[in-house]
């Protein structure tokens, strides 16, 4: 191989898309090491998918450039470029048979047909579809059908496969299933994965690294831990999870001035002026041993079984808790009783004060 | 009156039925028909000597083959020429495309008999000579309209992702056109090149303007009616719906044979309902 085992799978150097009027990818930059499963996060609109066809040559980009490694690929057809696409509606052909269908990227490369019937069989094996091989797609089930169109993209052995909400269609129990079996082949095979998807859960479960798009821009890229324990932006903190946000004012280095003139503990990095602060509810406990404290009324107590959900209202609003329910019989504060919430400065973070991101709301674990 | 309910869709079907099919009876009846005198009107008895000399009225052999060749070839050029039309107007934006696609109704909305003397004038007037020529432009004309309309429906619904993912697996344009949307089309160019087949052998009107001295079957017959319709004719009528039936016969056992290859090999057959049970009469 003649470039360096380092160079990134893929990069994007300011990738900008306009349909029209409408920016739908608004200056992009990003590296995708090799091996790696990177997720595409965020809500519809948010330009992940455009993202996504850009790099498979689907959409042309406005301006900025792409690369699978170190080639430039700006201006290519899809069939001159190394990556194959897993498709949300998974796109396979209906004329033709399974085998024909995985077959299909094989030929088109020229390769021997004894070859070819060897690796359909291979990869049949592995996407456990041994046995279909002369079915029409329209006799499998929603799950088998995904599997094909898995399976004719990486039959084709590409430096990048990019999957477009490729789970989107299936039930929520087949959905989970598929998710550790996409793992379990990214591990088996070592392929660089680019998913898109709008499920935080899903993003979180599969990829090393995650990008959450909004707006067209990429709010905040990390490791799943990254994200959810030190979001950067309260669209950030909304999306991924379920938080609390408290208005303040920086006061000091590691300092934060609530509206009702208490001050909590927080890892500022030199941020000044007004700010959103942030507790994860998981992190907030109902004793006083916490460094960082607020006094408050429980409003209503909600059992859910690993946990008991308590909304408490406090003087700078109102605030969620899970309260783990590590003994049996479960000994959460009935509604109106008083409560002191702690938690520690590690588990605050701050973000730029804005909107928390409604849109985040449906995405609450 | 029971009875008459549960009967009554039953007769108006038979009578249906005899309606559609009793003119084309007589014709197929009167095709073996021994006629005493010139005239093919009244029943003498029963012969296989039209069927087996089919081709003794002079003329009509060429008729026949004249009406064939212009249906062949006007077929396969507007089938072609109207799929192109078809993936034209659905897949590109171009100037004129909303003419374009007003334009090719005009044909199928258009009186024939204006058409048909409109195209005259025409030609007249661009000094071409009429015969199988200007027959066979008239005709590639109206079949287009046909393909146009049916090829357009099958590419409106046309999932585009298909073809994305040809090329994604390394199908450049023309292999996934070949590979991925003619394959996906055919069914539909097929059922309008047939139509347009149907079509050009039928029609008379048109012709009439534009065939010079050209003879097609439908102009043989016209001609032939003035003096006596000879019972050839009804022969070759009678061919020509018993050819179309078996397309039409062929076609469903196929579409039987696909839907129950499918339902065989379903992982979990879902229930058929019963169609044939209807509720009791109360």
């Amino acid at each position: 191989m003649s470039e360096s085992m380092t160079s990134p799978d893929v990069r994007l150097e300011e990738v900008v898309k306009e349909f029209g009027e409408m920016r739908a990818v608004d200056g992009i930059s990003l590296e995708i090491p090799r091996g790696s499963f990177f997720a595409l996060l965020g809500p519809s609109g948010c330009g992940k998918t455009t993202t996504l066809r850009m790099i498979g040559g689907f959409e042309e980009a406005t301006s900025g450039r792409i690369f699978l490694g170190d080639r430039d690929v700006v201006g290519l057809p899809p069939y001159k470029r190394d990556v194959n696409t897993v498709f949300q509606s998974y796109a396979l052909f209906p004329h033709m048979t399974i085998a024909d269908n995985v077959a299909f990227g094989l030929q088109r490369k020229g390769i021997a047909r004894a070859e070819v019937n060897t690796r359909v069989a291979e990869i049949l094996e592995l996407v456990d579809l041994a046995g279909r091989e002369s079915r029409k797609p329209r006799q499998l089930s929603g799950g088998q059908q995904q599997r094909v169109a898995l399976a004719r993209a990486i039959v084709c052995n590409p430096r990048v496969l990019l999957l477009d909400e490729p789970l989107g269609a299936l039930d929520l129990k087949l959905r989970k299933q598929m998710q550790l079996e996409l793992k379990r082949i990214q591990h088996e095979i070592g392929i660089t994965f680019v998913h898109v998807t709008h499920d935080q859960e899903e993003a979180m479960t599969m990829a090393d690294t995650i990008a959450v798009m909004n707006g067209g821009r990429i709010e905040q890229l990390g490791t799943p831990a990254d994200l959810y324990e030190r979001p950067q932006s309260a669209f950030v903190a909304g999306f991924l999870g379920k938080s609390n946000l408290l208005a303040g004012t920086i006061t000091g280095e590691g300092l934060v001035r609530l509206v009702d003139g208490s001050e909590l503990r927080a890892s500022t990095n030199g941020t000044r002026g007004p700010v959103s602060i942030g507790v994860r509810p998981e992190k907030i406990s109902l004793s006083n041993g916490g460094v960082n404290r607020l006094a408050g009324k429980v409003k209503e107590s909600a059992y859910i079984g690993v946990a008991t959900e308590v909304v408490v209202t406090t003087s700078v609003g109102e605030l969620t808790v899970f309260h783990q329910n590590v003994e049996a019989g479960g000994v959460a504060p009935a509604p109106g009783s008083q409560v002191t919430l702690s938690w520690a400065p590690e588990a605050t973070f701050v973000v730029d004060r804005g909107d928390p991101g409604d849109r985040g709301e449906e995405h609450v674990v | 009156m029971t009875w008459i309910r549960r009967h009554l869709l039953t007769g108006y079907a038979i009578l249906a039925f005899c309606y559609l099919l009793l003119p084309v009876s007589v014709v197929l009846l009167f095709s073996f028909n021994a006629p005493a005198g010139r005239f093919n009107y009244v029943w003498e008895g029963f012969t296989f000597d039209n069927w087996v000399h089919w081709d003794a009225v002079p003329g009509i052999r060429d008729a026949v083959v004249k009406s064939l060749e212009i249906a062949i070839v006007s077929t396969i050029a507007a089938t072609v020429l109207g799929t192109l039309i078809a993936l034209a107007i659905v897949r590109h934006r171009f100037r004129g495309r909303g003419v374009v696609n007003v334009l090719v109704f005009l044909p199928m909305s258009t009186p024939e008999i204006v058409l048909g003397a409109s195209l005259l004038t025409l030609f007249i007037n661009a000094r071409v000579v009429t015969g199988f020529l200007t027959i066979f432009i008239a005709h590639v004309m109206f079949i287009v309209s046909y393909v146009v309309v049916t090829v357009k429906a099958r590419l409106i619904d046309f999932d585009r992702h298909l073809e994305e993912a040809a090329m994604d697996l390394g199908a450049n344009e023309w292999v996934t056109f070949r590979k991925v949307t003619l394959p996906l089309l055919a069914p539909a160019i097929l059922s309008a090149a047939l139509l347009g087949f149907a079509l050009s052998i039928d029609d008379f009107v048109i012709t009439y303007f534009v065939a010079g001295s050209t003879t097609t079957f439908p102009l043989f017959v016209w001609g032939a009616a003035r003096v006596a319709v000879p019972p050839q004719v009804n022969v070759i009528a009678s061919a020509i719906f018993l050819v179309s039936v078996l397309f039409m016969v062929g076609n469903v056992l196929w579409a039987v044979r696909a839907a129950r290859r499918a339902r065989e090999s379903m992982p979990a057959a879902l229930p058929v309902p019963d169609q044939l049970s209807r509720p009791e009469a109360a």
